[in-house]
């Protein structure tokens, strides 16, 4: 067990590097997927946005950016989706099993290197905010505690992508998450409030996750948002904290045990 | 001689399925032991338990001296693993995937760089080490593979169907890297659908078949004892074919088998001399006039139909495989070859 443990780190330093290599020698998709977030911004924040109504006659693009930090978290799961299946369907994950490395590694150096992916995904998307005018009104530690909000919630879509992606029959399966990503993103309060959807389908806006990172995004930064009315709205941070945690506790959990146990 | 393989009852069921029912195995130090079998027979499956992949229901395997599952982190410093499937990292080069895995294997930085250059030679990749592995053959692919696999320089290596998708030079190339290994002690399991590579390359052959073992023994000793010797006559004449079949049919054991297509007909025989001489007289006071007459071992291909009553594209013979399956050997058991 000692062994394990103390080979658990470097492993998952080998396997980080791994990613890392992935990246010098295929910059485009790393490229495509950092710019991708900025392109949504730019259309949402300049073409649609004129149509749009932001709560307290605030600037769009200030109720815009929140929602965009968190759906680019959530939007993270297919990368992580198309590496881990990848792995697993080309035997790749059988060898690593078969060696007498650190299991928790090959995890791990995925947790890591996502994580990696996705703070660097978020500086330039906070950079490509600043410049389109938005900013942070409530002070550093409050909008630091909005930049670990959405790290977290980037670590539970992660375990679930992993988990996901162990059970699928291989990385052509990424094509049915991308298609529901979308639903996903706009049946929440990123782009208008569920007050103006019909009654359930508000409702279930309001308790996407991805409502409540965006809500408490906008809380901690100081920008503006949908007026409140059920218990959900009213506290977001707490939801924002809540969801991944609780994502994080069952999926983490699975994914360990369905790695160990892979085809058992 | 120590053995480096032992399998005792291994049973592994999936769903409703029995993967192994009973597999037993032994596998002595410095042998290259081949598993033959068709698709679904059990060789993967007992692959993946003695590799520590998969957990067995029942029964007991070690390898290199320790217990696949209570002892599975002992045996993997001591494995080394070839799969079906070519497993790389194919956005990385040849080289970078040799020290990822050396380093996975804590050979330390310095270490995993030079095993790699060393690996990258001895299987002439050093020219495309730094190439993209997606822009390899699959000789090139299947090599680096081996590569990676040897990388601990294992006491035991599995080799699981390893020229599986190979063009000839492919496959040429792989078994000359086996055989150079071999040579150096290592002990090998193979597995394969194709006879002829079992023939090649390994010194005992266990014939699996429903997670069995139903056979085993030498190559030479699978043919002579469950084929028996064969004769095979050619006739000149496409008309003379049926003749000459009811000719054989009294001079050997069972059936003849006709290929028409090259006007040859083949049966089973006991003494090969007598034979050959009741062949010779019978076509000549008959007058039909043979291209060719030959005395030969069976091919293992026969053997495994002789054994198993299937045949390899897994069609029943005479549409009775039930019967015919186990019929041979009885109950089904392992029939022991060797002396």
């Amino acid at each position: 067990m000692s062994t394990a443990l103390r080979r658990a780190l470097p492993d998952t330093w080998t396997l980080t590097r791994r990613t890392f290599a992935h990246w010098a020698r295929q910059p485009a998709p790393v490229l495509v997927g950092l710019l991708f977030p900025v392109l949504m911004v730019l259309m949402f924040g300049y073409l649609f946005g004129g149509g749009m109504d932001v709560p307290g006659r605030g600037d769009y693009r200030e109720f815009l950016m929140p929602g965009m930090f968190a759906m680019t978290m959530v939007f993270g799961i297919e990368s992580t989706f198309t590496a881990v299946a990848g792995d697993t369907a080309r035997g790749v994950t059988d060898r690593f099993r078969s060696m007498p490395m650190s299991h928790f590694a090959v995890l791990g150096g995925r947790v890591l290197a996502d994580m990696l992916h996705a703070a660097v995904g978020l500086l330039v998307l906070i950079c490509c905010g600043l410049a389109v005018g938005w900013r942070w009104h409530e002070g550093p530690a409050r909008a630091a505690l909005a930049v670990a909000m959405l790290l977290l919630l980037r670590l539970a879509v992660l375990w679930l992508g992993i988990y996901l992606a162990l059970r699928a029959k291989g990385p052509e399966s990424v094509a049915i998450l991308q298609i529901l990503v979308w639903p996903l993103g706009f049946l929440s309060n990123v782009f208008v409030s569920p007050d103006t959807m019909p009654g359930w389908l508000g409702v279930i806006a309001e308790w996407n996750p991805l409502s409540a990172s965006a809500g408490a995004g906008r809380e901690l930064f100081g920008n503006p948002g949908w007026a409140g009315g059920s218990w959900v709205v009213d506290h977001p941070i707490l939801m924002a904290f809540g969801w991944p945690l609780v994502l994080i506790a069952i999926f983490a959990p699975l994914s360990v045990r369905h790695y160990r146990g892979l085809g058992r | 001689m120590p053995l480096a393989i032992s399998a005792e009852g291994v049973t592994k069921v999936h769903g409703a399925a029995r993967a192994l029912d009973g597999f037993d195995l032994e596998v002595p130090a410095g042998t290259v032991h081949g598993l033959l079998g068709p698709n679904g027979a059990g060789k993967t499956t007992a692959v993946r338990i003695l590799t520590t992949l998969l957990g067995p229901d029942g029964g007991r395997a070690e390898v290199a001296g320790f217990d696949v599952v209570r002892d599975a982190a002992r045996v993997r410093t001591r494995i080394g693993l070839l799969g079906q499937y070519a497993a790389l990292d194919e956005v990385l080069g040849g080289r970078q995937n040799l020290e990822m895995f050396g380093r996975l294997y804590h050979l330390g930085a310095r270490a995993a760089r030079a095993r790699a250059g060393e690996l990258l030679e001895r299987f002439a990749l050093t020219d495309v080490g730094e190439r993209a592995v997606t822009t390899y053959s699959g000789g090139m692919r299947r090599r680096l593979d081996l590569a990676a696999s040897l990388i601990q320089a294992p006491e035991v290596l599995f080799l699981d169907e390893p020229t599986t998708g190979l063009d000839p030079r492919g496959r040429t190339e792989v078994w000359d890297a086996v055989r150079e290994l071999v040579a150096g002690g290592t002990t090998v399991l193979l597995t394969t659908q194709y006879l002829e590579e079992a023939d090649r390359l390994a010194d005992t052959i266990s014939v699996v078949d429903h997670g069995r073992t139903i056979a085993r023994g030498t190559p030479t000793e699978l043919k002579s004892r469950l084929g028996g010797d064969r004769i095979d006559v050619v006739v000149r004449e496409p008309l003379d074919l049926a003749a000459a079949g009811a000719i054989l049919a009294r001079v050997g054991n069972g059936d003849p088998r006709v290929h028409a297509d090259e006007r040859r007909v083949g049966i089973a025989i006991t003494d090969r001399v007598s034979a050959l001489t009741a062949t010779v007289r019978a076509l000549h006071d008959a007058g039909i006039e043979a291209e060719d007459i030959a005395l030969r071992r069976p091919t293992l291909d026969e053997v495994f139909l002789t054994i198993t009553g299937v045949r390899r594209d897994d069609e029943p013979v005479d549409g009775a495989g039930g019967s015919r399956r186990t019929g041979r050997l009885g109950t089904g058991d392992a029939t022991e070859v060797a002396a």
